[in-house]
């Protein structure tokens, strides 16, 4: 399958985080497009589009916009969430530093559908490089009249907000990101209510993925039949991959929804040069991971599911066979152990106690028992968390275990390094020295 | 089995829980409607009175048709719903083991040290639904041990479950967000700021609703096992929201007082003084009656005490002044006002040792006398108009600001007429209408027509003790709430002052609300009391006239109960005037000024060694039984009926009777004397704000140190533009006509013209130091005198 | 008042910034999390002082400014120093070879996880992933991004800062000072947008077989 950049169409032009140089490929002729249209039709022609949510959980974005109740007399807000901190994530922080008006005219477009006048981009503290490109394009814009009052004429208001975290991977969780947006700790909210209908101050909102966001401009110019020429039913449309780890050439690939991760590894050259394919997660640590066995699956939503994964992020990390999953998965849980908010029991307790565990096995002395306890306190936290932080920490373990469960087992006895030496694995040579 | 609840079939929905089939009204949370028909689901962080948060995840049920278990405390049953518990669902029996094995995987298991030991929710759960080995060997957090969040509350970290009741019950309910969950993840922990402790005058709620021991409380930390004390239930004297309390004793000690629940006064919860105050109740009692003899005082035998008692009260027959403070219980102040009209044919009784005025006898005899429960908490939750007049609730009644607080969330707007927009003023977003103190009369006549347009049916005007020291404020009021329909309530601050009011202890007002002034209402009364109507006193004098009769000498004998001079303005002319009676009669279980200067100090019952009620403000009449069954002491009305019968006459002092005897007597219903208009009469120049704080230096406080450290610093608060005008010190110096007080100041929003201090904190006691009181003309300067 | 006191005061022109920034949302409070920034920005790290002064501009306790404060890793609460060195060992970076990057600097700085290096200048951090997993192993200075660094170049790196010398984010402008960055945060804005260059190779991977011709 050919790779179809969209988004990334024009990242080799150094002026395209200008207004100029977006302008000069087409950038906002999307804009005057729906500011002259129905609100309601953009809804619907992104309904049509069928354009999933790239943030993770993929849900389908129109439908997410018709949820806000209309002529309710209260203001409506779109919030972004550009707090991409899912590790193996690592799409929407290049989007931003590279085609920040794409977001920016994403988020016109979208305010006006939904009829908020006020819009906020939260974007997680510790990347400074896309903060000043975003509030750049914002800059730009609201100098050209793009945003402020009576957009193009159109009658339309609209202020936008860039917001900085300030290191919190659970901010990505939408609730959690409203509540910090508010001021107060990044814990999830409960639910009912949900954000369409008493979000950000309690008042309709609307929380989209930056990369969804930078998708409504080209669907809009370019027309419901011209996004669902790529990908499936299913999964319309086109996705920015990035694809991290042993390959030869890690960076982002742009294409459609369907492409495999065979293809993909192709376009990134391979693996390097004598590494075996180990396994791979196709978007983002909380999602289970694959093997070499997987390679042909398409890259979409319903494929990985059925393969009993998810598309996630769809940022593929691969691991070549220098690497022990006993180590990986600790990490991973190491990070879910320092990210959990705190909230709620079976996430706080559960990825301390897991990851001590875990620590064990690293180290060569986890027991046969072990692993079975492992096993069960991940169910005791799959599902019954607060919210998906808790399933995406109860994710790794039991995935690993499907496939390389006799790692496990030798850390019973031998060290992860003592299996896999470290060093091996490292990208750069003489570390040893 | 079918349970039905008898709502409007509109607002109810049907359900099945564990095969039950249930209607229950719209709305109902599971955990609730499984608790009506016996099920218990396992629960932390759920709390019936505050916001569902669902973040301990020990209740998770199974829903049919819903693929993940879900928490009952946060999930509204909708109709047709078939829920599943521990008891019919694999599912949900599964998830609750692992949540309670997760709990524990860090907990500490220090039940044997634990004070919570024995009545701790997860020791009682881990038993029933955990497992008994753990499976955890980690290392458990550790945290140093333990810390104190403010003086009274000390928190042990390594015990918290997270389940946020403590720091939700700050901000919800108290609204005192100084508590707060710190850190995150395994590190979260509840914790105050830096230098700032949990500033709270409901902090101990927090130790109270906490399902483990990791919220104690310093004054009774390692005091006792839970299994080794009594408990009993009561009413707290300390103030007049009558909030039921348990009162847990062991060997003739109290350990500790709990809040009751009870849903229509206090709900689940006290103020820390309800609470925390009662070391008095053991500590410097007057152990046996006295009586002075050569100038001294000497212990006496009963009957040698109660001779001598009753034959210095006869020779003085028609001459006595009775006073009886605001805190005996409602069958007490009924004996004292009987024994004053029938033993001692005196009218001369009143029971506000306070400020007081003529204004406001006439107001209580018009609107208050005989009017119960026409106003109460649930009004308050569903006014729509609140106008506070002289009354600072969370100082004053506590349980009323809470109220105020939960009617405020639910949409009630309060307006606080005043000198101070207070602390309290802020919790509850009330709208101030300034009134420089002693102007509260001039600026009710002259609202602002939006106010007084708000104002209906279903709004409340609260008057408080400190209207009797502004002229006009009390007639300014009734014309405010004839003219709007805004029903009035009078919120005393003492315990005992509503049921003395109702049981006649002032002149000029029988029991029940009946006018000694009628003679309808006279007879009525004297038939009950089997004396001639022509026997019963009237004429008496009350407040301010009737200390300055007992100055000068105008009666013969005095009896007084529960009486602290320094709680007047006049106090001094009191003390002058009981010691150059001939005879006093004191009825105490403290020393005090007066009994220093008695002719006889019988020894009285504390709550705890009697029975008896208390009227709230509400006109809520709270009965309690002796904790102690067995004490010796007597009650007030116990004296009185010795002192009676060595006197001749017959006085039940049983208070069983005797309430029965204020309840046959009936309530009064025919014309009610008017409250004739009293001028507004502001001082000029700057005046005095003033009032009592809930924790200051009250005698009922006294022995318990944890307490008085939690009490607000003493300062002088002034408005911004004052500490410009005297350039910004960091001392101010408030000068009366008795002296000086120099604290340091505060800048807060206070009308312009007055200054405010508090009137009986640490080195801030208004009446013995400035010699005036609320509204009165005070000098200002910056620096110390 | 105490030397701590006046060392910490919270200036008025950061007054006036909180201000701004309290101006920018519906509800002042959602400038919380940059004005803790802002203190950072002015005073290295976040005082008591610096969270008395969010509390007052926001009318809120400081007690809901301090369980505000300590559940973001960003904000620290001692003194950072002039540059905050992170080093990413999440799963992907750290099996990559972040754990030897981090070992290193962890050794030259004579630092530990969250702490300050011997001298005071430097500030290290096992950090998190950086949504960078495509440039691994990644390292940030000032929370700029150092991208591909091998132990090497890492001690290159820090050598450089310690003596003062430019040095450039590999996808972004020269390096600043870890105040400087905060500001940044806090404001959300700077006038560095124009300088540097923020796409590179390996952003343009996929684009530059599109443009070849030399697909599938």
């Amino acid at each position: 399958m050919k790779l179809t950049p969209v988004i990334t169409q024009h990242w080799d032009d150094p002026t395209l985080y200008t207004l100029d140089g977006y302008k000069s490929h087409g950038g906002y002729e999307a804009l005057t497009k729906a500011l002259k249209s129905d609100p309601d039709s953009i809804i619907t022609t992104i309904k049509d589009s069928g354009l999933r949510g790239r943030g993770g959980a993929g849900f389908p974005t129109g439908l997410k916009w018709s949820f806000v109740p209309q002529n309710d007399g209260k203001p409506h807000y779109l919030v972004v969430n550009a707090d991409e901190s899912e590790p193996g994530a690592c799409k929407d922080i290049p989007i931003m530093m590279a085609n920040p008006h794409a977001l920016v005219e994403g988020v016109i477009i979208t305010s006006f559908a939904i009829r908020a006048n006020h819009a906020f981009i939260y974007i997680r503290g510790e990347v400074p490089a896309a903060i000043r490109k975003v509030a750049y394009a914002i800059k730009q814009a609201r100098e050209a009249g793009l945003l402020g009052k009576n957009i193009h004429g159109s009658g339309f208001d609209l202020e936008v907000t860039v917001h900085s975290g300030a290191g919190a991977y659970i901010c990505g969780e939408e609730t959690a990101l409203l509540d910090s947006l508010e001021g107060y700790r990044g814990q999830p909210r409960l639910k009912p209510p949900f954000p369409a209908v008493a979000g950000l101050y309690s008042s309709p909102t609307v929380i989209n993925n930056v990369e969804t966001i930078a998708n409504i401009p080209y669907i809009i110019n370019r027309g419901v039949e011209w996004f669902r020429q790529f990908g499936t039913e299913k999964s319309p449309g086109f996705k920015v991959f990035a694809v991290s780890g042993h390959v030869q050439r890690p960076g982002i690939y742009e294409a459609p929804l369907g492409i495999t991760m065979r293809e993909l590894l192709d376009y990134a050259g391979g693996m390097r040069p004598g590494a075996e394919l180990k396994f791979w997660i196709p978007g983002g640590s909380s999602v289970p991971m694959l093997t070499a066995d997987h390679l042909d699956l398409p890259l979409t939503y319903e494929a990985m599911a059925e393969a009993g994964t998810m598309l996630g992020t769809g940022t593929p990390m691969v691991f070549d066979h220098t690497v022990s999953v006993v180590k990986a998965v600790t990490r991973w849980l190491e990070f879910y152990k320092h990210e959990s908010c705190g909230k709620c029991t079976p996430c706080r307790e559960g990825t301390y106690w897991i990851t001590g565990v875990l620590e064990k096995f690293e180290h060569g002395h986890g027991t046969e028992n072990e692993m079975e306890t492992l096993t069960t306190l991940c169910g005791q936290i799959a599902g019954r968390s607060f919210c998906a932080l808790g399933d995406a920490a109860a994710t790794p373990y039991p995935a690993a275990m499907k496939y390389f469960s006799h790692e496990f087992t030798a850390a019973t006895h031998t060290s992860a390094d003592e299996q896999f030496d470290p060093i091996a694995s490292y990208v750069f040579s003489g570390a040893r020295a | 089995m079918t349970i039905t609840n008898h709502t409007e079939k509109v607002d109810s929905v049907s359900v099945v829980i564990d095969g039950v089939e249930m209607e229950v009204p719209k709305g109902t949370l599971v955990i609730r409607a499984a608790e009506q028909i016996g099920i218990e689901i396992p629960r932390f962080c759920d709390h019936p009175l505050l916001v569902p948060v669902a973040n301990c995840r020990a209740c998770l049920i199974e829903i049919d048709g819903v693929p993940k278990p879900q928490p009952a405390c946060a999930q509204v049953l909708s109709e047709g719903m078939n829920v599943r518990t521990q008891r019919s669902s694999e599912m949900a029996r599964v998830a609750q083991e692992g949540v309670m094995e997760f709990l524990l995987a860090n907990h500490p298991l220090d039940c044997a040290i634990c004070d919570k030991g024995g009545e701790c929710p997860l020791q009682n759960q881990a038993m029933s639904s955990g497992h008994s080995e753990s499976r955890f060997d980690g290392e458990k957090r550790r945290f140093p041990k333990p810390i104190n969040v403010n003086a009274e509350v000390l928190l042990d970290r390594e015990r918290c479950v997270s389940c946020a009741r403590c720091t939700r019950f700050a901000d919800e309910i108290a609204g005192d967000a100084s508590l707060e969950l710190l850190e995150r993840g395994a590190q979260q922990q509840v914790g105050t700021a830096n230098d700032e402790p949990f500033d709270s005058y409901f902090s101990g709620n927090v130790v109270q609703i906490c399902p483990v021991g990791a919220l104690t409380s310093a004054s009774y930390r390692f005091r006792s096992r839970p299994f080794d004390l009594v408990s009993v239930p009561t009413t707290c004297e300390h103030c007049a929201s009558g909030c039921s309390l348990r009162t847990d004793h062991r060997r003739g000690t109290v350990t500790r007082r709990l809040a009751w629940d009870d849903p229509e006064v206090n709900e689940e919860w006290s103020c820390d003084k309800g609470r925390f105050a009662f070391a008095y109740l053991t500590s410097g009692r007057i152990d046996s009656p006295l009586i002075r003899e050569n100038g001294e005082l000497r212990s006496a035998s009963w009957p040698e005490a109660m001779h001598f008692a009753a034959a210095g009260l006869a020779a003085a027959a028609g001459s006595t002044a009775v006073l009886v403070g605001g805190r005996a219980t409602s069958e007490d102040a009924y004996a004292y006002s009987k024994f004053s009209r029938v033993v001692l044919g005196s009218d001369n009784i009143d029971f506000r040792a306070r400020a007081t005025s003529t204004e406001e006898v006439e107001f209580l005899a018009a609107h208050v006398a005989g009017k119960q429960l026409e106003l109460t908490y649930v009004d308050v939750e569903s006014a729509s108009q609140v106008v506070l007049v002289g009354c600072e609730p969370e100082d004053e009644s506590p349980i009323l600001f809470l109220r105020l607080r939960k009617g405020v969330k639910k949409g009630v707007r309060v307006h606080t007429v005043g000198p101070l927009y207070s602390l309290g003023s802020e919790k509850l977003s009330a709208h101030w209408i300034q009134a420089k103190a002693g102007s509260e009369a001039q600026v009710l006549a002259s609202l602002d027509s939006e106010v007084v347009n708000a104002l209906d049916g279903t709004s409340i005007i609260f008057v408080g003790e400190r209207a009797a020291t502004s002229p006009g404020s009390l007639s300014a009021v009734v014309e405010l709430g004839a003219k709007t329909g805004a029903r009035i309530a009078w919120v005393p601050r003492r315990a005992g002052e509503r049921g003395a009011l109702e049981a006649g202890a002032l002149a000029g007002l029988l029991p029940g609300g009946h006018p000694n002034t009628d003679s309808t209402a006279r007879a009525h009364v004297a038939r009950a009391w089997n004396v001639e109507v022509d026997a019963l006193p009237s004429g008496g004098l009350t407040g301010t006239e009737l200390i300055t009769a007992i100055a000068s000498g105008t009666f013969t004998a005095v009896l007084t109960a529960g009486i602290d001079p320094g709680d007047l303005p006049n106090g001094n002319e009191l003390i002058a005037g009981i010691e150059s009676a001939d005879f006093v009669v004191a009825l105490e279980n403290h020393h005090s000024e007066i009994t220093q200067r008695a002719s006889v100090v019988f020894p009285v019952a504390v709550v705890t060694e009697k029975s008896g009620s208390f009227m709230n403000w509400e006109g809520r009449s709270k009965s309690f039984s002796a904790a102690f069954r067995d004490a010796l002491t007597l009650s007030d009305a116990g004296v009185l009926s010795m002192l009676a019968s060595a006197m001749g006459t017959q006085l039940d002092g049983d208070t069983r009777e005797l309430r029965k005897e204020l309840t046959a007597l009936g309530t009064w219903m025919g014309p009610r004397p008017q409250v004739k208009r009293v001028a507004a009469n502001p001082t000029a120049g700057i005046t005095l704000a003033t009032w009592r704080l809930l924790i200051d230096s009250g005698v009922l406080q006294e022995g318990e140190p944890h307490l008085a450290a939690t009490a607000r610093p003493s300062v002088v608060t002034i408005s911004s533009a004052m500490f410009d005008q005297l350039n910004q010190p960091e001392l101010i110096t408030v000068t009366g006509p008795n002296g000086s007080i120099t604290l340091p100041v505060h800048v807060g929003e206070v009308e312009g013209d007055s200054v405010w201090l508090a009137m009986n904190s640490p080195d801030s006691h208004i009446y013995q130091q400035l010699g005036c009181g609320y509204g009165e003309s005070v000098t200002v300067q910056g620096g110390a005198a | 008042m105490s030397q701590r006191n006046e060392q910490h005061v919270i200036s008025e022109a950061t007054r006036l910034k909180m201000r701004e920034l309290a101006g920018r949302y519906p509800n002042p409070r959602s400038a919380l999390l940059p004005m803790l920034h802002l203190v950072q920005a002015e005073q290295d790290e976040v005082t008591t002082e610096g969270m008395a002064a969010c509390a007052e501009e926001l009318d809120i306790t400081s007690a809901e400014v301090t369980a505000v404060a300590t559940f973001y890793t960003m904000y620290k609460y001692s003194p950072v120093g002039r540059h905050h060195i992170g080093v990413c060992i999440n799963t992907l970076c750290g099996l990559l070879g972040g754990d030897a990057v981090y070992e290193r600097v962890a050794e030259r700085l004579g630092a530990s996880h969250n702490g300050p290096s011997t001298d005071g200048n430097f500030w290290l951090e096992r950090i998190e992933c950086q949504a960078a997993c495509t440039h691994a192993p990644v390292m940030t200075v000032d929370w700029e991004f150092m991208d591909d660094v091998t132990p090497q170049s890492a001690i290159a790196l820090i050598d450089k800062l310690a003596s003062g010398e430019e040095v450039w984010s590999t996808r972004g402008p020269m390096i600043r000072d870890f105040q400087a960055t905060e500001h940044t945060l806090a404001m959300a804005e700077d006038d560095l947008a124009t300088i540097g260059n923020c796409v590179d190779e390996k952003m343009l991977a996929g684009l530059k077989i599109a443009k070849s011709g030399a697909q599938q």
